[in-house]
């Protein structure tokens, strides 16, 4: 948190501060670090904080602060915050990785030129981490994907999958909440509820924690 | 409590029910929802009585009509762009009484239309708002042919509206916009095109976004991480087309966003028919913050207003039902028929 990070305007009720443009745990950490300080205290007039990859967005209701008031006081809380600690939750996600459930994974270890198994075994072996929810409601998008099983999109986003589905891109990885069309890889099929609306925790993971799948045999 | 139900006969696509909003989720991955034209839906909010933050109708292309099955119930209309009928009377607001149809149809003086109904509308909610969130199906959901809507009315008073004229406000045609947050993923020629060439409405448009007609901004690169994006933000896709988010935006997005559009000028942009004609033109994030507090102020008063009207036709209705009719009452504008035919 020792470098200043820019700051800049998203319209006149949100303002987006930028870490970087990569995907990095560091960047990350960066990104967690001043959400949890800004969580810890809110500046004046702050609505909500979005974290993403490698910035965190900051709504504020422009009745109460502006631009200017707020970028300083989100800069006081970062620092003040420095020695604040991350303590993020762990959770193991059961995944089966056969049948109906996984409609790419053929195609993704030809892709790749290995076996099904050895897809699986690398998807297994990935750490991941929670970088940000997006897109739609309970989307929640892991960075960790092992480098030995990093494909790009698919040319077409592809309907029909069911919610559920265990998909990767590039570095990326995701169980979808809706069904919604995607050109992402679906390799597996996994139990876990990640949004639950009218549950007491509809949303299972916060962003920042960390993720391991772990096999099931036929679901 | 008296109980109204009405039947949705037939109800466009895009009918659903909203509220004030569900903001505070975007972190999740949800955006606030809430009506496309806020100001529209706290018109028809007020002129029945109704909090700004209660559940009413949200209409778009297909409209919709619904019948009274059970009860009665003072209703308004607000937005743009449609108008209400009971039986061959064009009316924007008044009492839905058993038996009667109302029908509401496009006009095409604008997109969006809200129907508020005096009393608490009973419906589904999510993270403590009736906001559907489409995609997802989430909140107070689509209003489909065959629904049963329960309204649980005020006892002893049917809150009215006299005031019949429907509240069109000016077209807007330059377009306020604040530069970034990604504008460096552009050459200096497309953020020149944008703030100097023409750009229009289009036809294109649901609760996410629209799409805006003009020439392509073709960015240099699309080689950029998903970073949150907000209501109003001019989105770029990779053949330079533009798209402006709406309540159900995205959250995060990969697209640049070259521009984002101010507040008092976004839901005005939505509700533009296809083909209006818009220019951007660029302010600062200050000069912005100081037009949405005068904007903001100018709104209350409006609204206030709207309530006024709407408390004294109440005293007045009240005190008319007793005969069962209602006259024009408050509003000397009123350029339509009382909607109270029975």
């Amino acid at each position: 948190m020792t470098e200043a990070p820019n700051i800049r305007p998203l319209g006149d009720g949100a303002l987006l501060i930028e870490f970087g443009d990569t995907i990095d745990a560091v960047i990350h950490d960066q990104v967690m670090a001043w959400d949890a300080a800004l969580a810890e205290n809110p500046p004046q007039g702050m609505l909500e904080s979005v974290p993403a990859y490698a910035s965190l967005m900051v709504a504020y209701d422009n009745a109460l602060t502006d631009l200017e008031q707020l970028s300083s006081q989100i800069r006081t809380a970062a620092k003040l915050a420095q020695t604040a600690a991350l303590s993020p939750a762990e959770h193991c996600i059961p995944v089966c990785y056969e049948g109906e459930g996984a409609p790419d994974l053929g195609a993704v270890a030809e892709r790749l030129g290995m076996t099904s198994d050895d897809v699986v075994a690398q998807h297994l072996a990935g750490s991941y981490e929670v970088y940000m929810y997006g897109f739609a409601p309970g989307y929640a998008y892991l960075g960790g994907v092992p480098d030995a099983v990093q494909l790009p999109r698919k040319a077409e986003p592809v309907r029909g999958h069911k919610v559920g589905s265990v998909m990767i891109a590039g570095g990326q990885c995701l169980i979808t909440t809706l069904p919604m069309p995607t050109g992402w890889w679906v390799i597996g099929h996994s139990p876990a509820v990640i949004l639950d609306p009218d549950g007491p925790r509809p949303f299972l993971f916060q962003p920042g924690d960390r993720v391991h799948f772990e096999r099931i045999e036929g679901e | 409590m008296p109980r109204v139900l009405l039947k949705v006969e037939t109800a466009g696509p895009l009918t659903t029910i909203q509220d004030g909003g569900r903001p505070g989720y975007r972190r999740y991955g949800v955006p606030p929802s809430g009506p496309v034209d806020r100001l529209g839906f706290a018109a028809a909010q007020a002129r029945v009585g109704n909090g700004r933050g209660d559940p009413a109708l949200e209409i778009s292309h297909g409209g919709l009509r619904l019948s009274c099955v059970e009860g009665e119930v003072g209703f308004a209309l607000g937005g743009s762009g449609f108008i209400g009928a009971v039986g061959l009377a064009k009316v924007n607001s008044g009492i839905l009484r058993a038996g009667m149809t109302l029908s509401i149809t496009q006009n095409g003086q604008g997109n969006w239309a809200y129907l508020a109904l005096g009393g608490q509308l009973q419906t589904r909610r999510w993270l403590g708002s009736a906001a559907t969130h489409a995609l997802a199906e989430l909140g107070g959901g689509r209003v489909a042919a065959g629904r049963i809507l329960e309204v649980m009315t005020p006892d002893g008073q049917v809150a009215a509206s006299s005031q019949n004229r429907a509240e069109t406000p000016s077209k807007i045609s330059e377009v306020r916009i604040i530069l970034g947050p990604q504008e460096r993923f552009f050459p200096d020629s497309a953020v020149n095109a944008l703030c100097c060439e023409p750009f229009a409405a289009s036809a294109r448009f649901d609760r996410m976004g629209m799409v805006l007609d003009g020439p392509a901004l073709v960015p240099n690169s699309l080689d950029m991480l998903s970073e949150p994006a907000v209501r109003g933000a001019l989105q770029v896709n990779g053949t330079g087309q533009l798209t402006m988010l709406l309540a159900d935006h995205q959250t995060t997005g990969g697209y640049p966003k070259i521009a984002v559009v101010i507040g008092p000028d976004i839901d005005r942009v939505a509700q533009l028919s296809p083909g209006s004609p818009i220019r951007f033109v660029s302010i600062s994030a200050g000069q912005a913050v100081a037009i949405a507090r005068k904007n903001r102020a100018e709104k209350e008063a409006y609204l206030a207003s709207l309530r006024d009207v709407s408390s004294l036709a109440e005293r007045l209705m009240n005190r008319n039902l007793v005969d069962g009719m209602v006259d024009g009452l408050t509003d000397g504008s009123a350029d339509t028929g009382p909607a109270d035919l029975t």
